[in-house]
């Protein structure tokens, strides 16, 4: 132990140097045919020089990258208004652009920015948004991120999620000295940071529901564990280290709880509840099969998880009630399995054997009905994003791990690729607090 | 003389399992200002000990080593855990070795093909993990003998995404002197 304590902090600060993390790069794969027609016009700025961040562009990637809008490119603007007044509705009537963003960026005394920004629907001439807000200068591309929330809000009824987060695993090195990286990214991809490393695996990143700690299981030990890690100080609480599996956690919607799976002395798999502050832990099922992946549904009320007591592995519902069975929801399909609640417990994203391929599949909670999504053949790891819209994913592209998104009616699809190494096990954020 | 490198690697490898490279928490850097991890920032990230010195075997049929020329990995069929009967000779050769040697110790590896989710497949690595034990159990090894460790599909033994990589990683491997 004194042996440890004596080298361990200049090992800490060896590895602690910052890393440049390999870029994620969007390549988007299939937009949708009906795509709203819009166009961001670069911001007005109101001081000598160029401005410290390009808004308008990052309004412009995030509402492209989700296939939902086709932004008009700048070179065929006519004109660059920067407020709604000053837009001519029959000059981006004739580029058939339903509606143009305009606004202005200015330095304020403080040394923040004033950001105001508009949204005019060409048809009618009409106002549908105005806002004004300040900024820190190292927030301009989030603030980039609200305005294109808001505009998605506005126009398609959806709250959006472009200032929301992803945390994923990547892994590079040879088979024989990987190196395992916990990351957390802007839901674009970028402003990337590695909250834990470790030369052994790391998987299954879950989010507290307020979104300030992930939950993950970590075989740094030997052993696997459960940790939950505050990203904010970076503490990281071993919280399940039981003989066996620690594996699979998922918050409780209320955040006191971790459902997850142990195999404890006697192999067996099963689900259990662990009380975050008591540690207390309670069986929830007990059956000679595997019984894994659990996943909240919103209401907090009933657990999902995929089980093979019926001779291959399908997702099962158990309500949390004293007394409850586990019901069979997967019926179609040799092996269903990982199942992900959407925000409104209609369906589940669920990870299926699709004529021999593993895809991403959508199904109905309650009817049970499945309906393909992905494409790929080693799909898997299906993360919501908190809007219910979208569903990020883990998939090959070229040999390597990529991340994928898919819309949830397989319409919008876009890769994720890493520059270098591998990117798996993505988990999407809740909506910031 | 073909075991002797062998069993080097073995004693290697369990020294050098004993003290892992530490693994990092990092803070949440926020508007890119770096904070050094704390003390507190590998709460529960201390198990990285230096592992108990072991003397190395110095001649022949040493304790804690397997049984010589019997192979030490047995293959599964897909999302299956069953033993293949091809297997059952090497496992009782194993079993036997065991119950002949009360202080030598395996660890049971289980691993999958690459295929489904990551947490099933470690749920189902540890089911063919303990499917070994069973076996080993029942032809004599004692309970305190073998331990078990699923890796699923994280620790493939061969890359690539076809049935001849699957084949070798749907496995468990029976290591000695863990």
């Amino acid at each position: 132990m004194i042996r440890t304590l004596h080298w361990l902090p200049v090992l800490l600060l060896a590895l602690a140097v910052p890393r440049a993390e390999a870029q994620l790069t969007v390549q988007i794969l299939r937009g949708m045919a009906e795509s709203v027609p819009i166009a961001v016009v670069p911001l007005g700025w109101d001081a000598p020089g160029a401005a410290p961040t390009d808004v308008a562009a990052i309004v412009h990637a995030d509402l492209e990258r989700s296939g939902r809008f086709r932004p008009l490119s700048r070179s065929q603007m006519l004109e660059l208004p920067h407020e709604a007044k000053a837009v001519d509705v029959a000059d981006w009537r004739m580029l058939k652009v339903d509606y143009v963003v305009v606004g202005r960026l200015s330095p304020l005394p403080d040394g923040r920015f004033e950001l105001r920004y508009e949204l005019v629907q060409v048809a009618t001439g009409e106002r549908l948004l105005g806002a004004t807000l300040p900024v820190d200068r190292a927030a301009l591309r989030l603030a980039g991120h609200r305005v294109s929330d808001a505009i998605y809000e506005r126009i398609l009824g959806v709250r959006g999620a472009f200032s929301t987060r992803i945390a994923y695993v990547a892994v590079d090195g040879p088979a024989t000295a990987r190196g395992y990286r916990l990351v957390i990214a802007d839901a674009d991809g970028e402003n990337q940071r590695v909250v834990f490393a470790s030369p052994q695996p790391i998987l299954s990143p879950a989010w507290s529901p307020d979104g300030r700690a992930l939950a993950y299981v970590s075989f740094h030990s030997g052993l696997p564990a459960i940790y939950v890690q505050e990203l904010r100080t970076g503490e990281q609480t071993r919280v399940s280290a039981y003989s066996g599996i620690n594996g699979a956690p998922s918050y409780s919607p209320d955040g006191s709880q971790l459902a997850l799976a142990l195999s404890r002395r006697d192999g067996n798999v099963d689900i259990y509840l662990l009380t975050l502050a008591t540690r207390e832990l309670r069986r929830l099922t007990d059956d000679p099969s595997i019984d894994t992946e659990p996943a909240w549904a919103p209401d907090g009320r009933s657990l999902y998880f995929t089980s093979d007591r019926a001779g291959a592995p399908q997702v099962y519902r158990l309500g949390l009630a004293t007394g409850e069975r586990p019901r069979r929801i997967t019926f179609e399909g040799s092996y269903n399995a990982r199942p992900r609640v959407s925000p409104d417990g209609r369906e589940l994203a669920v990870v299926t054997q699709d004529r021999g391929a593993f895809r991403i599949a959508a199904v109905d909670a309650e009817r049970g009905t499945l309906r393909v999504l992905s494409g790929g053949r080693l799909d898997e790891s299906p993360s919501w994003s908190p809007n219910g819209a979208d569903i990020i994913y883990a998939t090959r592209d070229g040999g390597r791990g990529v991340l994928a998104i898919v819309s949830a009616d397989g319409r919008v699809q876009q890769h994720l690729a890493a520059s270098a190494g591998e990117v798996r096990e993505p988990a999407w954020s809740p909506f910031p607090r | 003389m073909r075991l002797l490198p062998a069993m080097l690697i073995l004693a290697v490898a369990a020294g050098l399992a004993g003290c892992p490279k530490k693994p990092t928490t990092v803070p949440d850097a926020g508007a890119g200002t770096q904070t050094a991890p704390q003390d507190g920032a590998t709460t529960g990230a201390g198990e990285g000990q230096v592992g108990q010195a072991r003397d190395l075997p110095s001649e022949g049929a040493a304790i804690g080593a397997a049984p010589a020329g019997v192979a030490t990995v047995i293959y599964f069929d897909f999302d299956r855990s069953d033993i293949r009967p091809e297997f059952t000779s090497l496992v009782n050769a194993h079993a036997r070795h065991l119950a002949g040697a009360a202080g030598t110790r395996v660890r049971l590896e289980g691993h999958t093909d690459e295929r489904g989710s990551r947490e099933y497949n470690i749920a189902l690595g540890e089911r063919r993990a303990q499917a070994v034990r069973r076996a080993l159990m029942l032809q004599g090894a004692g309970d305190n003998q073998l331990t078990t460790v699923s890796y699923g599909e994280e620790r493939p033994a061969a890359e690539g995404s076809d049935e001849a990589a699957y084949e070798r990683n749907r496995r468990v491997e029976i290591v000695y002197g863990r």
